[in-house]
């Protein structure tokens, strides 16, 4: 693997940068490995990536239906922060920021990294409670988090609609300015050229089709590409997780549903930091190439279907020019959507299964992303001792039987 | 955006709809012979098919009646809807048993 650094990038320059060499290798399926894990989006590749680095375990297979990355994890507004309410989850989630903190340096691979601060806003009392509890537990927890005064964050926020006589008055707001925004396509890629330089295979194209069993243990998948043997498998698909749990027979508590965002023609610099309103059902960043990134809420029904439908980008768009009058005659440039694997207490299920050697990372439903670096880096720990890390013991799928659900709506339902 | 044939007003736009999950998934009626297993698959475990899925909505905006819809969650067609109460429509449950 050649080094990224100013010099590589001097010498490619030189050479008009035609001889960058592949960042990782293409790897043709072997009849057998350790490990399959099913899905080449960001956590799968963390999880191979971490099987290698803290596990030694290197014998391991990327299994990817079409190319790495452009699931999910290529269709995300990129927002990574940690301020969830309760104990299990704020473990969770700082583990993962802690690891986003660090991952420029640790894949050699800018992450661009932008730690611009994560406001949510509060427009009724009751909002404002809510965040204060929020705010309370998570500094508890030890994580950074503080309440701001309606002029504190008009002094962040210029262009909010901040006016009393609004229809839904902002009161208040919770800040993490450890969250921010970490470029998606940089994880995918820095992951799987750091976890292929390591020896793990990133095998592109080729869908895993049925996965084999022998009694209650499995003991492969079958793939567009002929039958892969392995003692333990994998599984971090998202949308298609329910899809894949059925091929070993079990039923899971996810629903996969439509996630669209838009972004808008690029403009000069107009908002610094990421703001998110609950209430009025949309949120707000600009990128680095001046576009403002604009998200929301699900389509209400299941669907596979890769778009979402017009009426909730309507209420999306009624909701930004409600909060930020000033962009009331910006136009659209795109819009797209991702199929978002939901858990009904929006908390994931990362777990070994009733399948010996097969593992479930899914129901990360709108707000995995962030989550990235920590759900590779349990799972991978899950996968290698055959048990789950402390961090991701109550996210086992028995929750929905003891009934020990983790729920994080106020967290994780409009906010990603 | 979903053109949905409410049974009792005929096709309207999706705005007046709200959707109401899996359906025929009832409620059962001796509650204390069921275990911890069976309540979990009951209150949570989903089929979430890539394929067709029978589901509840109400015309909320309308007459504001429940009842069943027969639809493919992978293209969004929809196949057609039936009363509560009333037997999936013979090509819906005929993919359903295939599936
Ligand atoms: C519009 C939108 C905005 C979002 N915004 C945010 C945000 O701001 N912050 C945040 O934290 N989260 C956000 N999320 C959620 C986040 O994107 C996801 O939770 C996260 O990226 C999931 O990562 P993943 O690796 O599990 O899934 P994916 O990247 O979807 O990877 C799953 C992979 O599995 C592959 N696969 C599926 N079936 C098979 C098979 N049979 N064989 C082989 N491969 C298979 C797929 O092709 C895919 O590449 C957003 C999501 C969307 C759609
Ligand atoms: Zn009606």
């Amino acid at each position: 693997m050649t080094r990224y650094s100013v010099f590589s990038l001097v010498r490619n320059g030189l050479k008009g940068h035609r001889a960058w060499p592949r960042a990782w290798r293409r790897a043709e399926p072997r009849r057998s490995y350790q490990v399959i894990v099913i899905g080449g989006g960001g956590h799968g590749l963390a999880t191979a990536y971490y099987l290698a680095k803290e596990h030694g375990i290197t014998d391991v297979a990327v299994v990817e239906k079409s190319a790495i990355g452009l699931g999910n994890t290529g269709r995300n507004t990129t927002i990574i922060r940690s301020n969830y309410l309760w104990d299990e989850s704020a473990a969770l989630y700082e583990k993962s920021l802690k690891l986003f903190e660090g991952l420029t340096e640790d894949l050699n691979f800018n992450q661009m990294l932008s730690q611009r601060g994560v406001i949510n806003l509060a427009h009724t009392l009751h909002d404002l409670r809510d965040l204060e509890r929020r705010v309370n537990a998570i500094r508890l927890n030890g994580i950074d988090s503080e309440i701001l005064s309606v002029e504190q964050v008009k002094a962040m926020v210029p262009i909010l609609n901040t006016s009393p006589n609004a229809r839904y008055p902002v009161l208040g707001a919770s800040l993490q300015r450890r969250g921010g925004v970490s470029r998606h396509d940089a994880a995918a890629w820095g992951l799987a050229r750091a976890a292929s330089a390591r020896g793990v295979d990133i095998i592109e194209n080729c869908e895993v089709t049925a996965i084999l069993r022998d009694g209650d243990h499995v003991t492969g998948v079958e793939t567009t590409r002929g039958p892969i043997k392995a003692p333990k498998v994998a599984i971090a698909a998202a949308a298609h997780t329910s899809h894949l749990a059925s091929m070993a027979g079990l039923r899971l508590p996810i629903e996969t549903h439509p996630l669209q965002a838009l972004v808008s023609e690029p403009l000069k610099p107009l908002i610094d930091c990421v703001v998110m309103s609950n209430q009025v059902h949309v949120y707000l960043s600009q990128s680095d190439k001046g576009e403002l990134v604009i998200g929301a809420g699900i389509d209400p029904y299941v669907s596979y279907a890769s778009r979402g439908s017009l009426p909730v980008i309507e209420d999306q768009m009624q909701a930004l020019v409600h909060l930020y009058p000033v962009v009331s005659r910006l136009r659209m440039l795109r819009q797209w959507a991702g199929n978002v694997d939901v858990c009904p207490d929006a908390s994931p299920i990362i777990s070994l299964t009733p399948v010996r050697g097969l593992y479930i990372n899914g129901g990360w439903g709108t707000g995995g992303w962030k989550a990235t670096p920590g759900s590779g880096w349990v799972f991978a720990h899950t996968i290698a001792q055959d048990r789950p890390h402390p961090l991701n013991e109550p996210f086992s799928l028995e929750r929905f039987t003891t009934g020990a659900l983790i729920d994080e709506h106020g967290a994780a339902a409009v906010a990603h | 955006m979903l053109l949905i044939p409410c049974p009792w007003c005929g096709l309207r736009d999706e705005v007046e709809f709200k959707y109401g999950g899996e359906a025929h998934n009832n409620r059962p009626l001796v509650p204390d012979v069921h275990d911890d297993t069976a309540w979990a698959a009951y209150l949570f475990m989903k089929k979430n098919p890539k394929g067709l899925h029978l589901e509840r909505w109400v015309h909320a905006a309308g007459c504001r009646r429940w009842f069943n819809v027969a639809r493919d969650t992978v293209s969004n067609r929809i196949d057609g809807s039936y009363k509560i109460g009333e037997k999936p429509p013979a090509i819906a449950a005929e993919t359903e048993e295939s599936a």
